[in-house]
This record gives C-alpha cells, sequence and structure tokens, in this order.
C-alpha cells in the first residue's frame, strides 16, 4: 500500500516520452528515405541543371552517404535542435515551425478552454437531472458533433464578420482575429466533451456511495460537483488530452477557413510540395506536444484517482 | 432507570399501509404491498427477507429514495417529536430529513463511500449538509464522529481514502456519516453482509452500543442470524408484505408462518446446525464414500509457497507451506478470513498458478511441475465452480452452450447422432444438478442466482471430474438458496463419488458440507483435522475466535422449529432452552448473543442427529441415552 514515488514516476514517464519522441523521429526519416522520388531534383525544382551540378549538391548535402550514417547525422541534429532546411523556402525547419507555433498554441489553447468550459457547465448542470434540460443540451451536442466545423466556421464567418462585421475575415492579428476560428473550433468540440462528461457523472450517479450522500443530505447540485464530476473527470481527461493533442499538432481545415497561419497550413503545404524535411519537423514537434500531454493526462489521474497512485507502474 | 423506560417508549416513526409501486413495460409492480411498521427510541426493529422481498425499498421509501419513477402511498408515514408528515415530504425537503432525522448505512461501504474523497471529507458533508457545526470546526467534529464510531487513528484515517481501510473501519467510517448529523433514527441496509464474521460481530457490536445510547435502529437483512444479535423485534417480508411479525425471541423460537420458517432452517445450516435431513445424508454419503474409493489420494498438496510481488517491490507471501491431501470421494473443507489464503491456494491446486515452493500431484500424477501442454489431458479431472456465475459465464451464451463447451469432444465424426447425443448428455447434466430441459435455452440473466450455480455445477461436471474446486460456491445466494446448493454438492458427492475442495469464509457452509477442515490464516494453515473435532474442540485460539464470531441465532433452530412444526405452540422442552436466549436477544443485548464456543460445540452436525431426536421425544431420551448427551 506504499505510494510510488512522484518524482520517479515522473522521471520515468519523461524518459519513456523522449522514447517516443525519437521513434516517431525514425519514422518519420524512414518515410522520407522510402518516398519515391529524388530529394535532389524535388530540391532543385524546375530549374535546368547539368548533371555535375546535381551530383555537387547530392554531395553537399550529404545524400551521397550510407543511410545509417545518415540517420546518425539527423539524430545528432535532432538533438541539437536542428531540424534541418526547407526545400522550397530555403529556410530553417527550426524558425518555421517555431514562427507559426505560437499562432497554432494560441488558437489550440483558446479553443480547448471554451469548449471545456462549455462542456463543464452543460454537462453539471444537466447530469441526473430533470429530463427537458437534458433533452436540450443533448440535442445542443448531437448538432456540434454532426456539423462540419468548415460549415460552422464559414456559417460564423457570413454572420459574424460579413454581416455584423464584429471580426475580421481573414488573417487578422491579436484578440479580433482569435475568436472566431476558436468558436468554431470549440464548438466542434463541445458536443463531444459533454457527452462524455454527462455520460460518466450519471453513470457514478446510480453508485451506492451516491445513495449514501443523497441519504445523508446532499442535494442534486452539489451531489454533482462534489462527487459525480470528479468521477466524470477521467474520461474527459482523457478524451481532452487527445482533443489538444490533435489541436496543437495543427487544425488544418480551420486555419485555411479563416487564413491564419499556423502549423496545420505549414504542414498541408509542405506535404503537397514534397517539403519533406518541413513535414519531418513537424512531425516531430507533435509527437513531441502528444508525448507531453500523455504525461500530463497520466499525472491528472492520479490526482484525480487516489487508487492509482498505488498502482506499481 | 425510569429515564431509559421513558425514552425506550418514545416513538420514532409510524408506517401503515405503505405501498410502493415501479413502473415497467407492462403495467406496474408492486415491490411494497400494504407494510405496517413503528420504531421506538433505544430499540431495534429488523426487518428481514430475501432479495426481492421488498425491504429496501420499504427502507429507502423513509427516505424518499425509493428510486426514479417509484409511486409511494402510505395511510401514514410519520417522524415524531416534532412530527413531519412524510407523505408530505417534496424534493428539497427530503434534504431536511436525509441524514438529520434518518440516517441510512448501506451495505459494502467500498461503493458506498465515495471512491475519490477521503474519509473525512465524506463525514464533514453530512456536517456541512446540516449545518452542524460552524466550519472551522468541521475538520475536528469530523475526527470526533470516526472515533465514536470506533475507528482507531481518526486522524490519520480521515485523510486515507476509502480503498486504504479494511472492510470493517469503512464500514465503521459509513456509519460515521449516517450519525453525523445525530439522527434519532438509523437505517442499517445490509450493514453486516459484505463483511468477515469476526468483522461483523464488531459491526453489530457498534450498532448495539447506538441503541443503548437511544437511536432508534431499523435494522434490514436476509440474514436472520445476523439479526438475532441485535434486533428487539422481527418483521419478515416476502413478496413486498410482512407475513409475521413479533419480539425476536418470540419469532427466531416458535414462528409461526411456514416462510419463516423455512428461513430459520436455512439460517441454521447456515450457521452450521445441520438440519436432521441434511445430516443424514451426510453421513449416508460419508459411509458409501469410505466404503467405495477409501483412501485414494486424488489431489496432494505438499508445502506449497506462493509469493507476490507487492507495489513496492517486496516478496509478500500468500501462501506459505500448505499440505493437504484431498481422497476421492471426500470433502476438504478450507475456512479463512479474506486475505487468507484460500483463493491462492485453490488455484495451486487447480494449476492455474505455479508453487514457488513444494509441489502438487493430481491423481497421482505430477501436475505442478509440468508444462502446461502435458497436464492438458489430465485438466478436465480437475473442475472449478467459482463464487460469482454471472460473472464466470459469456452473458450472450445459452446453457445449452456454457456447458456443452466443456463436454470432452467426441470420439467419432460430429455428424447428427453425436449431435442428438450430445443433446442427451446436456439433458442428464441438468437432470442430474436439478434443472429441467427448458433451461437450455436460457442465457445467464434469464435466469436465478440459484439456477446459475446449478448450471455452473453442470458446467464443471460436465467433462467427468475427480475433483471439483469450489471457491466460495455459495456465499453471493440468500440463505435458503445456499442450503439448496449445498444439498445438491452433497447428492453429488454421494451419486458421482466426486472429491470436492471447498472453500469459503463461511465456517456453517463448511461445517455443514465437509468431512475434514483446513482452517488458513495470514497464508498458513493454523489447524485441521475431522470437521467435528476442529468445530467441537479448535486447538487454535484463530479457530476459537472464528468460531465465537459466528452470529448465531441461538439455540439451534432446527430443534425449535422441529418442535413448532409438531405442536401449535413451543413445547416445555423448546420452551427450556428458548428461555436463556430469549433474555439474551431481548434485555441483556447482543454482546452477550455471543455463546462461548465450547458451549455451541454440542449442537454441531456430528450430534446433530442425535439432538434432534431428543428434542422430537423429549428429554426422557436423553436418560435413555446418556451417551448422546455431551
Amino acid at each position: 500500500m506504499t505510494t510510488a514515488s512522484p518524482v520517479r514516476w515522473l522521471a520515468r514517464r519523461l524518459l519513456l516520452a523522449v522514447l517516443v519522441v525519437f521513434g516517431s523521429a525514425t519514422a518519420a526519416f524512414l518515410a522520407m528515405e522510402l518516398t519515391p522520388g529524388d530529394p535532389v531534383r524535388t530540391l532543385l525544382g524546375t530549374t535546368p541543371q547539368t548533371a555535375e551540378a546535381t551530383e555537387r549538391i547530392r554531395h553537399d548535402l550529404g545524400f551521397d552517404r550510407p543511410l545509417l550514417v545518415r540517420y546518425g547525422l539527423f539524430l545528432g541534429r535532432l538533438v541539437t535542435g536542428d531540424l534541418g532546411t526547407s526545400y522550397q523556402l530555403q529556410e530553417p525547419v527550426r524558425s518555421l515551425v517555431t514562427g507559426q507555433l505560437w499562432s497554432t498554441v494560441t488558437l489550440a489553447l483558446a479553443a480547448f478552454t471554451l469548449a471545456l468550459a462549455g462542456a463543464l457547465v452543460l454537462a453539471v448542470l444537466t447530469a441526473g437531472g430533470r429530463r427537458l434540460p437534458r433533452r436540450i443540451a443533448g440535442f445542443f451536442d448531437l448538432l456540434t458533433i454532426s456539423a462540419p466545423a468548415f460549415w460552422i466556421g464559414v456559417l460564423l464567418l457570413t454572420v459574424f464578420s460579413f454581416r455584423l462585421r464584429l471580426f475580421p475575415a481573414a488573417g487578422g492579428t491579436g484578440l479580433s482575429g482569435l475568436v472566431l476560428p476558436a468558436v468554431t473550433l470549440a464548438l466542434s468540440m463541445v458536443g463531444t466533451l459533454s457527452q462524455v462528461l454527462r455520460e460518466a457523472m450519471e453513470r457514478s450517479l446510480e453508485e451506492p456511495f451516491a445513495l449514501s450522500a443523497k441519504a445523508r443530505g446532499t442535494g442534486l447540485l452539489g451531489l454533482r460537483l462534489r462527487h459525480a464530476l470528479r468521477h466524470g473527470l477521467i474520461p474527459l481527461v482523457t478524451l481532452s488530452g487527445w482533443t489538444l493533442g490533435a489541436l496543437l499538432s495543427g487544425a488544418v481545415v480551420i486555419e485555411t477557413v479563416f487564413s491564419r497561419p499556423g502549423l496545420g497550413r505549414v504542414l498541408a503545404t509542405a506535404i503537397t510540395s514534397r517539403d519533406l524535411p518541413v513535414v519531418t519537423g513537424v512531425v516531430v514537434v507533435s509527437a513531441a506536444a502528444f508525448a507531453l500531454i500523455t504525461v500530463a493526462v497520466d499525472a491528472l489521474y492520479r490526482i484525480i484517482d487516489p487508487r492509482l497512485r498505488e498502482v506499481g507502474t | 432507570m425510569a429515564n431509559t423506560d421513558a425514552t425506550a417508549r418514545r416513538r420514532l416513526l409510524t408506517v401503515e399501509d405503505l405501498r410502493v409501486a415501479f413502473p415497467t413495460r407492462h403495467g406496474t409492480t408492486d415491490a411494497v404491498r400494504g407494510v405496517s411498521l413503528t420504531v421506538d427510541a433505544g430499540e431495534c426493529l429488523a426487518v428481514v427477507g430475501e432479495s426481492g422481498s421488498g425491504k429496501s425499498v420499504t427502507a429507502r421509501a423513509l427516505l424518499g429514495l425509493a428510486g426514479p419513477g417509484a409511486r409511494v402511498r402510505a395511510g401514514r408515514m410519520s417522524l415524531h417529536d416534532p412530527d413531519l408528515d412524510l407523505t408530505e415530504v417534496r424534493g428539497r425537503g427530503w434534504r431536511d430529513v436525509r441524514g438529520r432525522r434518518i440516517g441510512l448505512v448501506l451495505q459494502d461501504a467500498l461503493t458506498s463511500l465515495d471512491p475519490l474523497r477521503t474519509v473525512g471529507a465524506e463525514v464533514a458533508e453530512a456536517l456541512r449538509n446540516h449545518r452542524v457545526v460552524p466550519r472551522s470546526r468541521l475538520a475536528e467534529r469530523s475526527l470526533s464522529l470516526l472515533e465514536e464510531a470506533r475507528v482507531p487513528e481518526p486522524g490519520l484515517r480521515a485523510r486515507q481514502y476509502p480503498h486504504q481501510l479494511s472492510g470493517g473501519l469503512r464500514q465503521r467510517a459509513l456509519i460515521a456519516t449516517a450519525l453525523a448529523a445525530a439522527p434519532p433514527l438509523l437505517i442499517a441496509d445490509e450493514p453486516t453482509t459484505a463483511l468477515d464474521v469476526t468483522v461483523q460481530a464488531r459491526i453489530l457490536d457498534l450498532l448495539a452500543a447506538r441503541k443503548e445510547a437511544g437511536t432508534g435502529v431499523l435494522l434490514i437483512s436476509h440474514d436472520l442470524s445476523v439479526v438475532a444479535r441485535l434486533a428487539d423485534r422481527i418483521a419478515v417480508m416476502r413478496h413486498g408484505e410482512i407475513v409475521e411479525e413479533g419480539p425476536a425471541a418470540r419469532l427466531l423460537h416458535a414462528p409461526s408462518h411456514p416462510y419463516t420458517r423455512r428461513l430459520l432452517e436455512a439460517a441454521a445450516r447456515h450457521t452450521g446446525h445441520t438440519s436432521a435431513s441434511g445430516g443424514r445424508d451426510l453421513a449416508a454419503a460419508a459411509d458409501e464414500a469410505g466404503a467405495g474409493a477409501a483412501e485414494r489420494p486424488v489431489l496432494e498438496v505438499s508445502g506449497v509457497g506462493k509469493s507476490f510481488t507487492g507495489p513496492d517491490g517486496r516478496a509478500r507471501p500468500a501462501v506459505r507451506d500448505v499440505s493437504f491431501t484431498l481422497h476421492a470421494g471426500e470433502t476438504l473443507g478450507i475456512v479463512g478470513e479474506s486475505g487468507s489464503g484460500k483463493t491462492t491456494s485453490a488455484q495451486l491446486a487447480l494449476g492455474l498458478l505455479a508453487p514457488d515452493t513444494g509441489s502438487v500431484r493430481l491423481l497421482g500424477q505430477p501436475w505442478s511441475q509440468r508444462p502446461e501442454r502435458e497436464r492438458r489431458p489430465l485438466r478436465r479431472r480437475i473442475q472449478l465452480v467459482q463464487q460469482d456465475p454471472l460473472g464466470s459465464f459469456d452473458p450472450r451464451y445459452t446453457v445449452e452452450r456454457i456447458i456443452g463447451e466443456a463436454l470432452p469432444p467426441s470420439g467419432g465424426a460430429p455428424g447428427r447422432g453425436s449431435a442428438r447425443e450430445r443433446r442427451a448428455r446436456l439433458v442428464e447434466l441438468l437432470t442430474l444438478v436439478g434443472l429441467e430441459e427448458e433451461m437450455l435455452d436460457r442465457r445467464p440473466r434469464q435466469m436465478s442466482g440459484g439456477q446459475r450455480q446449478r448450471v455452473a455445477v453442470a458446467r464443471a461436471l460436465a467433462p467427468g471430474p475427480d475433483v471439483i474446486v469450489c471457491d466460495e460456491p455459495v456465499s453471493a445466494l440468500d440463505v435458503s438458496v445456499q442450503a439448496q446448493i449445498l444439498d445438491l454438492f452433497a447428492d453429488l458427492r454421494r451419486r458421482l463419488g466426486v472429491a470436492l475442495l471447498f472453500i469459503s469464509h463461511d465456517l456453517g457452509v463448511v461445517h455443514h458440507i465437509s468431512d475434514r477442515v483446513l482452517v488458513m490464516r495470514d497464508g498458513e494453515v493454523v489447524e485441521s483435522g475431522a470437521v467435528g473435532d476442529v468445530f467441537r474442540r479448535p486447538a487454535h485460539p484463530y479457530t476459537r475466535e472464528l468460531l465465537a464470531a459466528l452470529p448465531r441465532s441461538s439455540p439451534p433452530p432446527a430443534e425449535a422449529l422441529a418442535a413448532a412444526g409438531t405442536t401449535a405452540g413451543p413445547t416445555a422442552h423448546a420452551g427450556e432452552t428458548a428461555a436463556p436466549v430469549a433474555r439474551t436477544a431481548h434485555a441483556v443485548g447482543p454482546a452477550t448473543a455471543l455463546v462461548a464456543p465450547a458451549a455451541r460445540a454440542g449442537d454441531g452436525p456430528a450430534d446433530a442427529a442425535g439432538s434432534t431426536a431428543d428434542v422430537a421425544e423429549g428429554p426422557a431420551s436423553a436418560v435413555d441415552r446418556p451417551a448422546a448427551t455431551p
């Protein structure tokens, strides 16, 4: 029954997270190798070159070395934080990614916070309660889940920026430019989050401990906040981790609809133009984000459920 | 004394003609049909019945917690002093009743306390709901409540979570939450059902102390032997109605309703007092088995030990140096509380776990030290019956498929003939366990607990085993069903000569069925021997403690039953035996209902045939056969 040391636990999980990042970097590297086509040709684009010049560039970039050597060099650069150079933009991938990262992180966090707050309010006010409010909330959930994000985005744009001219239609800096894309993204997630939370809360409201709490005079709201919410948090945190991870790797559709900069657009452009170093770079950054979020989610489990603190792993 | 009499007479609750109905797809189901009862301060009324009798719904209706959609009507349902008509209470009004006027304690505090909150927070919640003390004194008051509920080290326990406490401590903490706002009436719904016997006794003592202090207790239980320790009056419920009600002593010794008699009979077997027929069955079985395949060991366990690695990386021995031999046609009981290593022993015997030390032999062949591939041909010779058949069956399978899966593959090609043979064999197996052929198409959820366990037994019998390991096979069943399943085991043993390794935490059950018994504690066998010897003359202090903690509806109700069955009222003889206990249960309180094991042991099943005969023939026979009287 001894509680495993939290510091040791965290150290172990972080080590595993680093391994995950290296694993995905390797997978991205191999994918780049296996992709048909000559990277040097792609790099040179349509500009006509002599065979000699092509070979010189190939040598300069190290493409004539054996696979293992190149893999070693790639890992070496990765450790120092060097993600290579973009074929198309002739710019270090690192600065390209970090330049876009801020925009993505703001959008992701803003949208996620909105969605989470909405889901908490919807679920806490309706879980195990009267039928009509539950029906209405359930209908709202279903509506937001089924409506495609780009459609909601276009709708919001039409109303709030073309008609009411409250928010900019494209780009936009600062807060005013963030509102519409964040709301759109949040709307696409809020239904799922609130459904999962409500279901878990209602399941826990049927357990004997909820009956015990009622029997000592706890009201429904107290029951939801003090007992059921905590039980509902476990599946909510699981889903949130996945959602946030996906958001951080770039919300391509939304960034396109609202013409926002961001990792999603960088990735989409890089894929269409076969800019493999950029693709690898974004993959590594997304993997790192996912790995960190997973550790955070597992740490939250331990805070929410004391029983998990006593399991060996 | 005048003072206590006054409190004893103060009425707390009056219920007249309570009816609870639940809407279903086909009209409504009446769960409670016209129940009337009263509870006074300092008094315990026990409502006894089997699952589905409506006893829990009755209790919950008093708190407005009968369940979603429940329609509760009553001629009268009021609390007194100050008077409150419970039929008039709506919505939020219930919150002042719950916890403040009536406290509720449920079964199994592991699920009845919120697993994600500390024990202290749960106690404090009740205080906060009713604003018993100012916020600043919440923590302090919680601690003193835990202390009153006899939780040792309340400061530490308040900071712990339910899963970190033992079952007994959890139940005490739950009682503390129910008593936090000092309700004059406490409803305890099966408060000891999930607990080991020694712990059960302490929880009942705690409730008794509250009763002495003036709290009215409404005790709900399926177990008459538990009720006998605490109740002043008993109401027996069946199909939503009270079939019999009266002072505990009269009801236990001279029941007038046949259903009460059946419950008493079941409780008697349950606590180890074998009824006349059961005793004879067993004796006959032992004789036949002894005459037939005597002394052929089918399972030999020698010096096995097994450790598991705990979360801190240290090895914890679950079983240490356990040895026993099971002979053909014999029943060996293993008793012990949870954590004593019973189930690990069973898994070692089944070859599901490999022992760290020692060895197991099955049918004279090495069993534990062989790879599974070599064990497979022998597997069908040793089978398992588990506690919860619902959990050990695939819910989508029909009975035909459940049992059919365990049938050994027939030698010939699977043609139509063999299909017919299989069906015949299935029906034969069902008949053997007392089920009809129609059962073959049922699924687990469409059967009662007893029927499911019969199917589990049929499945275990299907491959034609020499040994059946029964791991708590009746613990999840109602007492009267328990008795039927135990009879089934005795019957099968006699007819098929199969050896049983019978594991239970329940001494009564083990007593009833076993020839020999092992008592386990902390992974070790502390005592073993013939069942009569161990129960009559326990050598180890732990065995004595276990026996003493056994809640009993003493004296052996089987005897009172025999008496009540032959005459209208209690005979002189039954009256004699009943008298001292009537006092015990009624006035002195449950602490003294603990009868010294030495005195109890005389009632053991070895003497059952003799002592029952005594009752039937009257005291004179005791003089005729002095050897039979201990």
